[in-house]
């Protein structure tokens, strides 16, 4: 049988392509994926051959993953469609969010605005200009009551991203579910909590590494017995991709921080089983529909191995990766900005062919600002018709067993494999990171994608391309962010006089000792929150016993 | 201007909280391979910072890259204190994302481009140049 492939394919090649492509001689010299990857004129057997299906593929829910994590995937649930949203005020934000509700949307997702990502209050110097610009602005558990109100914790979960002050917004959300009623065991999210893609790629740090991964390990301990439902770290690639990452370097580094993580729980003392089954990814879906889904499924593939082999995980669920996905903000162009509608849809594709488990789809016009309420809402459109009107969601990964995948998913997995040895080489990815080798590398793919561009080796519609008179832009949400500011500070003004002063800084003393010390810092955050202290003097507290990080910058 | 060997000085900053610097980073690598010399600022950068990096490298150009939607008050606060240096001779270029309605304000007090998403760095560099001619 193999043989008379082979024959056929030499007759093919030498006979029938070799004339054809005398009549139509290649569009370009040489094809490549969004990451710069050659891709042949056409796989076929010979491309995964001795191809083990049990151990390549094997069945949804069963090692490696490779088709899925649930037997059931899709057909039994879909994926949740988990759009993220937040400006201005808690009072916009909450109102924004229950506009999403109704419309069908099965999960919350908070974007926090810079100087609470930077863990400043509202009247820190450095706020000025920034406060509910490109997400809304939380000093004080105060704000985190009005963001939730009238949505019942018990019954939606909840995203946040947030990652150098993940420990005090995780703390406040646990608080307001308690006011709601909802103990700590029923409340289910995520926060985002990955310190390690921020030294990487999006630079929101605040302190150095090691006590950044002390806080870290410690809410790991912290919520595997009191908060058992909550996503305690979502390891992003998604930054690492918009820094100008290519595919599977996203997919390395994603990979190699989770292995930090899974040895920094180890090395506090944890078992694998313990933690590993709350940790989930955060992936980029791009524009190159198969090499995205053959990096969701290689993904799975690498860390089930990992959790297995090299960490000794027992429990099925810690070999499984659960991820979430959102389209491409950098793929977005500000020209012709329908276009990206399309974009986003091909991406979406991509995410649920690939597997995910929540999806974020992007607005149409957030390469100009925050997105409008209309264009929200098509995003979110496009999520249900894929799911409703599409089929793709009929059967398990419609794609497995595609020669041009399965080749695909072999060879991002063995390159993701060369970068991850790499990286333990160096000593783990804390190491890479100090000697700046992440950062590096994707300064140098992004710099390589702009010239190809700019080359027009690669083709953007609307960018190098297919280029119209502009229409006016369209009205975008505008936030005054001094309006926005003076509003925050009036009503943390109003709180610092009204709450219980000495409170707060018994409260605050209390966590500087437990810094100092090796206690876990979560019950002391939680008390400090539910005292009123702001999220502003926890994270001075804080910033004044661990110090601050300072970068290597490279260009 | 005091430019060593003619070559063109530029700063690259990136004020605001905002930790964005792919635009920053990529920009700074094209003008450097024009032939520019390149200081970049690193992050976090308040507008006191970036003017007197800018007056202490006695920079022709300051590059602004600004995502995260203050450059209404970024910008004019760094005019301000350039003009309270006497650095009103340097060449002041922005981009990232800004509205294209709040361009004309920015020109308006003495932005000279804004270079919006999708831009080639060709043309950033064609326009430094072209601006910096005789000087």
């Amino acid at each position: 049988m193999n043989d008379r492939i082979k024959s056929e394919q030499q007759r093919w090649k030498n006979k029938i392509a070799s004339s054809a492509v005398k009549r139509h001689p290649k569009r370009k010299e040489m094809f490549t994926t969004v990451s710069g990857k050659p891709i042949k004129n056409l796989y076929t057997p010979a491309d995964v051959p001795d191809f083990d299906y049990l151990t390549k593929l094997s069945f949804p829910g069963m090692y490696p993953f490779t088709r899925g994590i649930q037997a059931t995937m899709y057909r039994g649930r879909l994926w949740t469609m988990r759009q993220f949203s937040g400006f201005a005020t808690a009072e916009e934000s909450n109102r924004r969010y229950r506009l999403l509700l109704e419309r069908g949307q099965t999960g919350l997702s908070v974007a926090f605005d810079l100087p609470t990502l930077m863990g400043y209050d509202s009247d820190h110097p450095l706020a000025m200009g920034e406060v509910g610009k490109c997400g809304v602005a939380v000093d004080t558990i105060q704000d985190m009551e009005t963001l939730f109100n009238g949505i019942p914790l018990d019954k939606v979960t909840t995203s946040m991203t947030i990652n150098a002050p993940a420990a005090i917004l995780l703390a406040m959300y646990i608080a307001v579910a308690e006011k709601q009623g909802v103990k700590p065991d029923q409340i289910g999210g995520t926060v985002q909590n990955d310190i390690l893609k921020e030294y990487i790629a999006q630079k929101e740090w605040i302190f150095p590494p090691q006590p950044s991964m002390r806080i870290i390990t410690d809410m790991l301990a912290y919520c595997s017995r009191e908060v058992p439902l909550w996503n305690t770290i979502s390891i992003s690639g998604y930054h690492i991709r918009e820094a100008g990452s290519t595919a599977v370097q996203e997919l390395s580094f994603t990979l190699a921080d989770g292995i930090a993580y899974a040895q920094a729980g180890i090395d506090a003392g944890l078992e694998i089983d313990e933690f590993a089954p709350r940790l989930s990814f955060f992936f980029n879906s791009h524009n190159d529909l198969f090499e995205e889904v053959a990096k969701f499924r290689a993904a799975r593939r690498i860390w089930a191995k990992l959790m297995k082999e090299r960490f000794k995980a027992k429990q099925e669920r810690s070999w499984w990766l659960r991820f979430h996905t959102q389209t491409a903000g950098c793929s977005l162009t500000a020209q012709q900005i329908e276009n990206n509608i399309v974009r986003v849809t091909i991406q979406a594709l991509a995410a649920i062919l690939g597997g995910t488990q929540s999806l974020h789809t992007n607005s149409k016009d957030e390469a100009l600002a925050v997105p409008a309420e209309e264009a929200a809402t098509t995003a979110l459109r496009t999520q249900q018709i894929l799911a409703y009107e599409s089929g793709v969601a009929n059967t398990i990964d419609p794609l497995g067993g595609s020669y041009f995948i399965e080749k695909l998913t072999n060879e991002v997995e063995e390159e993701a494999w060369d970068y991850i040895n790499k990286i333990d080489e160096m000593g783990g990815m804390i190491a890479a990171i100090e000697r700046g080798f992440p950062q590096k590398e994707i300064m140098e793919a992004a710099y390589r994608y702009q010239q190809a561009i700019e080359k027009k080796e690669k083709i953007i519609v609307g960018i190098n391309e297919f280029l119209m008179e502009e229409e006016e832009q369209p009205p975008f949400l505008m936030i005054d962010s001094e309006v926005e500011r003076a509003k925050q500070i009036k009503k943390l003004q109003a709180l610092r006089q009204q709450r219980n002063s000495a409170k707060v800084e018994e409260c605050l003393k209390r966590l500087r000792i437990a810094a100092r010390g090796k206690d876990n810092l979560m019950p002391f955050i939680l008390e400090s929150v539910k005292a009123y202290a702001s999220l502003g003097e926890i994270i001075d507290v804080l910033r004044e016993e661990f110090g601050e990080y300072q970068e290597p910058s490279v260009f | 201007m005091s430019s060593t060997k003619g070559k063109i000085r530029v700063l690259i900053a990136k004020p605001g909280l905002d930790g964005h610097d792919r635009g920053a980073k990529v920009i700074a690598r094209a003008f450097r391979d024009a032939g520019m010399e390149v200081i970049y600022t690193g992050l976090r950068q308040t507008p006191e910072q970036i003017v007197t990096a800018a007056v202490q490298e006695d920079v022709d150009v300051i590059g602004i890259s600004i995502l995260s939607g203050a450059h209404l008050y970024i910008f004019p606060r760094i005019i301000e204190l350039l003009k309270e240096q006497g650095a009103t001779d340097m060449l002041i270029i922005g981009g990232g994302i800004i509205p294209e309605i709040d361009i004309p304000k920015l020109k308006q007090i003495g932005v000279a481009e804004i270079f919006t998403p999708g831009t080639h760095t060709t043309k950033a560099i064609e326009f430094v140049k072209q601006r910096l001619q005789g000087k």
